[in-house]
């Protein structure tokens, strides 16, 4: 999470294991409250160009930003239309850090 | 659930959460930027998170366009007249104590029309759990001031700016005798969705207020642009204050710079009212199971 | 209730013979109907059906709530019986004025309750402890919208038993409000009261899903045959939505006008349909009578004394009664008139005219009538010289 965006740095930031997640949208639902572009904190999602049907453009994941979602599902709870959601990616381990 | 990365946004037509919402009737009527549908959101991931079955949730709305909650929730719900949705849940919860009634209702609809019945339920401690939803304003009506409109605020029937003092919903419900009381917004999804499963397993009278934006009725006539910039301001002026003096929460959005304190301010553990000479049921869940799911350390009574 | 209170449950039904206040009989009979919450606010003269209950209805398992004022009485009572219990609540006019924003609410969700309204005279608060019989027209269209209730007007303590008892049926198998509508001299009254055995103490069921939860698909307002639904409550799994806004038989909102013209009829039609089942009057002599009395409640006392006393002095009077007040028993009317010997009706009244304008509605012959706003009984004198006039 770049600390750019929040104001306590974890003490054990340098061990943790960021989570990766994957964004999964229903265009349909969205009414382009912004909320989840807005306060995404790794800022995965822009606009689309495209248009729903009701005429808004809805969150698409930005460009360069594929690998940056973090699960941290903030944009699930805040949409007001359930129209946006992640799941968590589970990434290939580290040979080092493999179970015996 | 573990998947596979994808490097763009995956589009699908169905929300893991849709079982609980009655996803036949979505999307819902709520304006664009408004906050409501993030709380029935909170709700519904409360409900799930509860480990009280969904049959044995019940859901009660006033009128209004927080009374429209009830109509998307899929458990038993129950959409009733104007400020009476206390009354009527109070009815359930007294004749089926097994079951967990949440009111999700509006700040007119629950201290304005319904203040009657919001300070006597708090009075007995009846077992319920009230999120008022508080936009400041009379949304469904078209914009008009209520009992919370803060002072100076502009509506369609306070075209001068309010001059009328607000509820300070938090100082109201601790003074009338409610078991639980938080204030959070929309912003704080995260703390207003463990407030609500904290709530849904608690004894008696239990009272969230939650701010939510209102660009249509309250955001346009005072100059806030959209839900967006509200949330903006949220994030600004909010401050976490769980020791927060209630006589001093008052909201002023006359200064710029004014604080919002946010929390759970008052944690009481006070049996339910139970108006029979029966022995009443006990808590939904035992302290151990709940200390199981418990988010967060709240603050002890 | 902190601190367990010990108290010996006592039975549900006081059956025997008893020398009863009218107003304990209607809550006896709504213990005897099976009622489980009781949500009230004291009024006079009502008060006494209330105070019953708080003492009876806890030792019979059952929740007895004073709540803060009438609208929340509705309220809780509707909540309670969506909850699936019988639920009650007893008041006067000014209350029962208040009531009137939930019971509408009640006939739209079809969530049945009973009211019993022990009238006095108004407007305003008039004279709280004095007879009235002016909620007449209030009780049938009192809630803004049209809808269709049933009025039950007791005239004896023993009516206010089984009247009240047959006020839960109706109200559960047709899922409506139903009112037993009393006055300050019945409800005060003390006469005697015959309670029968529990197992003899009629009880219609509420119509329910025919299969549990998530077997086929239950629609909450889907009426049968005899416009009714089934009726699912709370915490049973079927995940219904009530809601007062006008809506389709899955109960979600539907705002347009064939779906309101669909319920609304449907709302009137239950009782409408229906109204010859429940219909309910008493005729004395009014095969050959020349003038037939027409009188509810309290005042139906004073018109059988003076049917008497006209048949005495050689006129040819008849005595009816509506039991129902709604439905107004027109069936029985028109064959009155249709019998071709009545010249006139007298309708006397507490109030100002109420109840001769149904019978104005059905006829042209002469309509007399004797009325007064309240605080006094019509006496059989004054009916008896109307008669013979």
């Amino acid at each position: 999470m770049p600390l750019s965006k929040t104001k306590r740095i974890p003490i054990d930031i340098s061990s943790a294991q960021v989570p990766r997640g994957r964004v999964f949208t229903i265009p349909s639902r969205c009414k382009q409250c912004n909320f989840c572009i807005e306060f995404c904190p790794t800022d995965v999602l822009a606009y689309s160009k495209e248009i729903n049907e009701k005429g808004y453009h809805f969150p698409i994941v930005a460009e360069g930003k594929e690998e940056a979602c973090v699960h941290c599902r903030f944009c699930d709870l805040i949409c007001p239309e359930l129209a946006i959601y992640t799941q968590e990616v589970v990434v290939a381990a580290e040979p080092q850090e493999q179970s015996p | 659930m573990n998947v596979t990365p994808a490097s763009r946004e995956t589009v699908v037509d169905s929300h893991p959460a849709d079982g609980l919402m009655r996803a036949d009737r979505l999307p819902h009527i709520l304006c664009p930027g408004c906050g409501i549908g993030s709380i029935a959101h909170c709700y519904i991931d409360a409900v799930a998170r509860s480990g009280i079955g969904e049959d044995r949730h019940v859901c009660v709305s006033g009128i209004g366009c927080s009374g429209r909650a009830a109509g998307y929730v899929n458990v038993d719900s129950y959409h009733t007249t104007h400020g009476r949705a206390i009354p009527f849940a109070m009815g359930i919860a007294v004749q089926n104590p097994s079951l967990v009634v949440t009111v999700i209702s509006g700040d007119g609809d629950l201290t304005s029309i319904g203040g009657n019945h919001f300070i006597h339920a708090a009075r007995r401690n009846v077992a319920l759990n009230v999120i008022c939803i508080n936009n400041f304003n009379y949304g469904m009506t078209g914009g008009q001031a209520g009992p919370t409109t803060p002072r100076s605020a502009k509506s369609s029937t306070t075209p001068f700016g309010c001059w009328e003092r607000p509820f300070n919903l938090p100082h109201l419900a601790e003074a009338v005798g409610a078991s639980f009381v938080a204030r959070w917004t929309t912003l704080h999804v995260r703390q207003l969705q463990d407030a609500i499963l904290y709530s849904m397993n608690k004894t008696g009278f239990r009272f969230i207020e939650v701010l939510s934006p209102c660009p249509t009725g309250f955001g346009r006539p005072n100059d806030i642009g959209d839900g967006l910039t509200e949330m903006q301001n949220y994030m600004r002026r909010c401050v976490v204050d769980e020791d927060a003096d209630l006589r001093d929460t008052e909201i002023d959005l006359t200064h710029p710079d004014s604080r919002i304190v946010v929390g759970n301010f008052v944690d009481l553990d006070c049996p339910s009212f139970h108006p029979a000479l029966t022995e009443p049921p006990p808590p939904p869940r035992s302290a151990a199971a709940w200390a199981a799911v418990r988010p967060t350390q709240f603050r002890a009574s | 209730m902190t601190e367990a209170v010990t108290v010996e449950l006592e039975a549900r039904v006081m059956t025997g013979e008893h020398f009863m206040l009218g107003d304990h009989a209607c809550a006896e009979a709504a213990l005897a109907a099976g009622v489980e919450f009781f949500g009230g606010y004291p009024i006079t003269p009502s008060t006494e059906i209330m105070e019953r209950l708080a003492h009876r209805l806890p030792r019979v398992g059952g929740k007895f709530v004073q709540m803060e004022d009438e609208i929340a009485s509705v309220g809780a009572i509707i909540g309670a019986s969506v909850a699936g219990g019988r639920s009650f609540t007893a008041t006067s006019g000014p209350g029962f004025s208040l009531m009137m924003e939930n019971i509408g609410l009640a006939a739209m969700l079809e969530v049945p309750i009973v009211i019993a309204n022990v009238q006095r005279a108004g407007p305003s608060t008039g004279l709280p402890t004095s007879v009235g019989q002016s909620d007449l027209l209030q009780a049938r269209w009192g809630s803004h919208g049209d809808y269709g209730v049933v009025v039950y007007c007791p005239a004896s303590p023993q009516e206010c038993f089984d009247l009240t008892i047959t006020a839960f049926n109706t109200a559960d198998q047709y899922r409506i409000p139903v009112f037993v509508l009393m006055d300050e001299v019945t409800g005060h009254m003390t006469e005697r009261v015959v309670i029968p055995p529990e197992d003899e103490i009629p009880r219609v069921a509420r119509k329910r899903p025919s299969h549990p939860p998530g077997e086929g698909t239950y629609l909450p307002y889907k009426a049968d045959a005899d416009l009714v639904p089934p009726m699912a409550h709370c915490g049973e799994g079927y995940k219904v939505h009530m809601t007062g806004l006008t809506h389709d038989e899955r109960g979600y909102p539907a705002l347009n006008a064939p779906t309101h013209e669909k319920l609304v009829n449907r709302l009137v039609d239950k009782v409408r349909l229906n109204a010859e089942k429940i219909m309910l009057c008493e005729e004395i002599g009014v095969e050959d009578a020349e003038t037939v009395v027409v009188a509810f409640g309290c005042t139906s006392r004073s018109a059988r004394r003076a049917v008497a006393l006209a048949r005495a002095r050689g006129h040819k009077a008849g005595f009816l009664r509506p039991i129902t007040v709604w439905p107004f028993p027109e069936t029985n009317i028109r064959r009155i008139i249709e019998a071709g010997h009545i010249k006139q009706f007298v309708v006397p009244e507490i109030n100002l005219g109420q109840l001769r304008r149904e019978v104005e509605r059905l006829t042209s012959l002469p309509v007399k009538r004797i009325n007064h706003p309240g605080g006094a009984m019509i006496t059989p004198d004054r009916i008896v010289q109307e008669i013979l006039s």
